[in-house]
C-alpha cells in the first residue's frame, strides 16, 4: 500500500487552538455584578421590606389593634433596645450565647464527624444507627429539655446536652450523605494512579464529599442555634449567666413586650449574621470550585 | 482452541516486530455470575513493546472488562494477565477529572502517587500540559474547560503516571467529530513520542483504523477475538481517506456478520 495520498498537512495545533478558544469556556458565567448591582439586588429589597414592616407595625400601634403593653409602638421596642445595649445587657448575651453556641458546635462538629466516619466506615453500624441518627434528627431537641435538666440540674451541662442532640445528627448524616455521593468512578481514578487507601481517602475521597459535609455542617448549626434557644429559654437560673434564652425569659417574666422583642430581634441578628459570615460564604467557596453552581 | 486467528491475507506485508511484549493475555475467562454464560472465554492477546493495538466489538463483548483486567482493576477468573508496566495508565470515556482541582491539580496528584518530589511536580506538570496543547489553560478548573480539553487534560493526567503501557476505554466516545479528529492525531504524535505500547477499545471501525497497527475484532456473548487486521496505511492517517475507509469497510462488514449471529 503506498502512502495515503489524502492525508492532508493539517495544522492540528491551530484548530485545536481554535476549538480551545471557541469551546473553551466550559461554560457561560455571567459577568460579576458591581457594587451598585449588588446593592439594588441584594441590599435594598429586604431594606425595603424591613421598612415597610415597621411602617404596617406603627400604623397597627396607632390604630390601637392591642393594647399597648401587648402590642408596643416600634420607637418604645427600639427605646428598650437601645437601653439593653447601653446597659451592656445585650452584648453580654449575645457574647455568653454565641460562645455557648460556639463551644456546643464544636463538639458537635467532632463528635458527629467521628460518628460519620464510623458509620460510613462499618456496614454494620451504619444498618445500627443509622435510623436512629435520622429520627433523632427530625426530633425537635427541646424534647430532650426535661431530660437534661433531670440528669443535669440546671448547669451548662443540660444546655450543652441538648445542643449536641441537636446537631450532632445533622453533621453524622451530613458527612455520610457526602461519601454516599461521591461517584464511584472517582475511587477507581485514585487505584488507577496507584494511590494508597490512605492517600484515596485523603485525596479523592474527603475532597468528594466535601460539599454534603458542608450542608450537614450548616444544617448542624442551624439546629444548635436552636436547639440552644429553646435550652437557654427553659433552663433560666441565675448561676447560668445571662444568654438570649434567658433574656427573653426575663421578658416573659416582666411582661415587657418590647424586651420579648428585643430579645427575639437579637437572636434573629446573630442566626442571620452567622449563616452570612461563615457559613454561606464556605458553601459557596465549596460548590463553585467544582463548578456546582453559577452563583457569584 | 475456540477463537479463530487469522490475518488478512492482502494485508499481512509486514510481520509483526519481534518486541519483548508488553501486554500477553492468556487464555483469560471471565465469569461474573455462576450459571451465567462468561464475558470474556479463552482470549488471548499479545500486544508488543509500542504496539498500537485497537480492540473493537459490539456492546456486550467484554472490552471494557478485559481493559480492567490488563489494567489489574479486577483479576479473571482463569487464565493470565501479564503487564510489563508495573502499573497500566489508564483513560476513560469519561475524563474522570477530580473537580475541586485545576487542570494542573490534577496531573499534579498523578506525580503525587508516582512519588515525584513536590518541587518537581510543578514544572513537570506543566510540561505534559504543554504535550496536549494545553499550556495556558492549566489554571483553570475542570469546570471551565470544554470536553475535549477535559480529554487532554486526562491524557496529560495518564501520561503523568510514566507508565509505557496505556490502556483508553473509548476515550473519544463522547466527542464531536472535529475534536477527535485532532484528539486522533494528538493521541498519534504522543505515542509515537513518548513510545507508549497502546491498548485502545472503541467501537468506531473508522476509528480503530485510523489510531491502531492492529485492530482486533471481539466477539459478544461470550467475548472471543474473532479476527485480527494488520493496518499498514502509513501515517499521517486521515480518518476520512480512501484507505482507511476501504479497510473500515471490510472490517465492519465482519462485525455485522458478527452481530447478526445474535439474532438468529
Amino acid at each position: 500500500m503506498a502512502a495515503d495520498q489524502l492525508a492532508p498537512e493539517r495544522d492540528t495545533r491551530a484548530v485545536e487552538a481554535g476549538l480551545d478558544a471557541l469551546d473553551g469556556g466550559g461554560e457561560l458565567l455571567p459577568p460579576r455584578p458591581g457594587p451598585w448591582q449588588v446593592f439594588v439586588r441584594s441590599v435594598l429589597p429586604p431594606v425595603v421590606f424591613m421598612a415597610a414592616l415597621v411602617g404596617v407595625w406603627q400604623l397597627a400601634y396607632v390604630a390601637e389593634l392591642k393594647p399597648s403593653y401587648a402590642l408596643p409602638g416600634p420607637a418604645d421596642v427600639w427605646q428598650t433596645f437601645w437601653g439593653t445595649v447601653q446597659d451592656g445587657r445585650a452584648v453580654e448575651a449575645v457574647w455568653v450565647s454565641v460562645s455557648r453556641g460556639g463551644i456546643g458546635f464544636a463538639m458537635s462538629l467532632v463528635i458527629g464527624t467521628l460518628l460519620g466516619l464510623a458509620m460510613w466506615g462499618s456496614r454494620w453500624l451504619r444498618a445500627a444507627v443509622g435510623p436512629i441518627v435520622s429520627g433523632l434528627q427530625s426530633l425537635p431537641s427541646v424534647a430532650w429539655v426535661p431530660a437534661a435538666i433531670i440528669w443535669f440540674q440546671l448547669t451548662d451541662a443540660a444546655i450543652y446536652t441538648v445542643v449536641l442532640l441537636g446537631a450532632v445528627p445533622s453533621i453524622a448524616n451530613g458527612l455520610l450523605t457526602g461519601f454516599k455521593q461521591v461517584p464511584p468512578l472517582f475511587d477507581r481514578v485514585g487505584r488507577v494512579l496507584g494511590l494508597s487507601t490512605l492517600g484515596r481517602v485523603r485525596y479523592v475521597l474527603l475532597p468528594a464529599a466535601l460539599p454534603g459535609y458542608v450542608g450537614g455542617l450548616r444544617q448542624g448549626w442551624a439546629f444548635a442555634w436552636r436547639s440552644l434557644m429553646a435550652a437557654e429559654l427553659i433552663t433560666y437560673s441565675p448561676s447560668l449567666g445571662l444568654g438570649l434564652g434567658q433574656l427573653l425569659s426575663i421578658g416573659r417574666d416582666l411582661s415587657s413586650m418590647s424586651l420579648v422583642i428585643t430579645s427575639i430581634a437579637l437572636i434573629l441578628l446573630v442566626g442571620v449574621a452567622i449563616e452570612l459570615l461563615l457559613f454561606a460564604p464556605l458553601e459557596r467557596r465549596v460548590l463553585r470550585t467544582r463548578g456546582l453552581t453559577t452563583d457569584r | 482452541m475456540t477463537q479463530v486467528r487469522e490475518q488478512a491475507p492482502t494485508r499481512n506485508t509486514v510481520a509483526p516486530p519481534p518486541a519483548p511484549a508488553a501486554v500477553r493475555v492468556d487464555g483469560v475467562t471471565q465469569v461474573f455470575e455462576r450459571g451465567r454464560p462468561p464475558v470474556l472465554e479463552g482470549v488471548d492477546l499479545t500486544v508488543a513493546a509500542g504496539e498500537f493495538v485497537c480492540l473493537l466489538g459490539a456492546s456486550g463483548c467484554g472490552k471494557s472488562t478485559l481493559l480492567n483486567l490488563v489494567a489489574g482493576l479486577a483479576t479473571p477468573t482463569a487464565g493470565r494477565v501479564e503487564v510489563s508496566a508495573e502499573r497500566p495508565a489508564l483513560m476513560f470515556q469519561e475524563p474522570a477529572l477530580l473537580p475541586w482541582l485545576t487542570a494542573r491539580g490534577n496531573v499534579e496528584l498523578a506525580l503525587k502517587a508516582r512519588g515525584v518530589a513536590r518541587g518537581a511536580r510543578r514544572t513537570e506538570a506543566e510540561r505534559l500540559l504543554e504535550l496536549v496543547n494545553l499550556g495556558s489553560h492549566g489554571a483553570k478548573r475542570v469546570h471551565e474547560l470544554s470536553g475535549g480539553m477535559r480529554q487532554r487534560v486526562a491524557l496529560a493526567r495518564a501520561l503523568a503516571q510514566d507508565s509505557s503501557v496505556l490502556l483508553m476505554d473509548e476515550p473519544f466516545a463522547a466527542l464531536d467529530a472535529i475534536t477527535r479528529d485532532v484528539l486522533h492525531e494528538e493521541l498519534t504524535r504522543v505515542w509515537t513520542e513518548q513510545q507508549l505500547s497502546v491498548v485502545f477499545v472503541t467501537h468506531n471501525v473508522r476509528e480503530a483504523v485510523r489510531l491502531g497497527q492492529r485492530v482486533v475484532l471481539m466477539s459478544s456473548r461470550p467475548g472471543r477475538i474473532v479476527r485480527e487486521w494488520q493496518v499498514d496505511i502509513p501515517h499521517p492517517r486521515a480518518i476520512e481517506s480512501p484507505a482507511v475507509g476501504a479497510l473500515a469497510s471490510e472490517i465492519t462488514a465482519e462485525l455485522h456478520r458478527e452481530i447478526s449471529r445474535h439474532g438468529r
